[in-house]
């Protein structure tokens, strides 16, 4: 089995309104970054995790996020995945 | 007599608001049901309430959706049974499918404690028939109830009557302005296609003792009875 480190990005969909990042888009404003157009807010997930070989590993984080990480109706993720040497 | 079943998740807190209500105002036999268990045994009605279900982490209801009872749950819907989701129990029933759409966080991130006017949108259904009036009030007390649905979702809820409450004015307008937390069409309740599963975010169990201020949300209740 090989350990592999996953880097997980879940982020509204663009469909569905962003209150926070609307928020914080207005907070750059007020610190003078005039210059930012708009802001999303995402959640960042880092999972460790073993399987036999990349493929699995994939697989395994699809349904992990699909089933859980994720909310498919107002979400969408993705993910960089890291196979770590041997221990 | 109709059997009341209370689901018990850590962070639960509206759980005893309900069994007081079903218990104590309808004299109904009512238990709690811890998350853990696995079955609901003679239950008619099941009853998923709010409160912050795991801390509300990840997602609200996300990890609630996983408890070992809640199959029992999908069992006793899919048998054409009662099943209650309010609040916190809405988000829960919307995360394990029961529901359609999704509950995210409030138009104006404020967390909202309020009481709010409420049209009834379809009175032919359990859940409502024993009222007459258009409109009636409940509390709110929620940081993520706007409800969001796609298009196409919205319009498969309508065709088919599952709205069963909106936010509106006094008078029963509904509008943008009486549209506490940014719901798409002002949406604050919803069934699934059969009618037995309804969820929503105001709070009927907190408007149910005339000694607290109002009964509005009795009649929810009393329409379930045998």
């Amino acid at each position: 089995m090989a350990h592999f480190h996953a880097r997980i990005y879940v982020t509204l969909r663009p469909s569905v309104l962003d209150p926070a990042g609307v928020a914080v888009c207005s907070g750059l404003h007020q610190l003078g970054y005039e210059a930012v157009e708009s802001v999303r807010i995402g959640k960042y997930i880092e999972v460790q995790l073993t399987a036999a070989d990349q493929g699995e590993a994939e697989t395994q984080l699809d349904q992990m996020c699909d089933r859980l990480l994720a909310n498919p109706v107002i979400e969408n993720y993705c993910f960089e995945l890291t196979e770590l040497a041997a221990a | 007599m109709t059997n009341f079943g209370v689901l018990v998740f850590p962070g639960s807190n509206c759980d005893r608001d309900i069994a007081y209500v079903t218990r104590d105002l309808l004299g109904q036999p009512t238990r709690f049901i811890w998350h853990q268990e696995t079955d609901l045994g003679d239950v008619d009605v099941v009853i998923v309430p709010g409160g912050f279900s795991y801390g509300d982490y990840l997602r609200c209801g996300a990890i609630a959706r996983f408890s070992p009872i809640m199959q029992a749950v999908l069992d006793h819907a899919a048998q054409g049974k009662s099943v209650l989701g309010v609040c916190n129990g809405f988000q829960i029933l919307t995360e394990v499918g029961l529901l359609p759409g999704a509950l995210t966080r409030n138009r104006d991130l404020h967390f909202i404690c309020d009481r709010t006017p409420l049209k009834l949108e379809n009175h032919r259904s359990p859940w409502t028939n024993t009222y007459n009036q258009p409109v009636i009030t409940l509390p709110i007390a929620h940081g993520e109830g706007r409800y969001h649905a796609d298009p196409d979702t919205l319009k498969d809820l309508e065709d088919h009557d599952q709205i069963l409450f909106r936010y509106c004015d006094p008078d029963g307008i509904i509008d943008e302005s009486h549209n506490p937390n940014g719901s798409i069409g002002n949406i604050a309740g919803i069934t699934n296609r059969q009618g037995n599963v309804l969820g929503m975010m105001p709070h009927p169990e907190r408007a149910a003792d005339a000694m607290l201020g109002s009964v509005d949300g009795l009649g929810l209740f009393q329409g379930l009875l045998n």
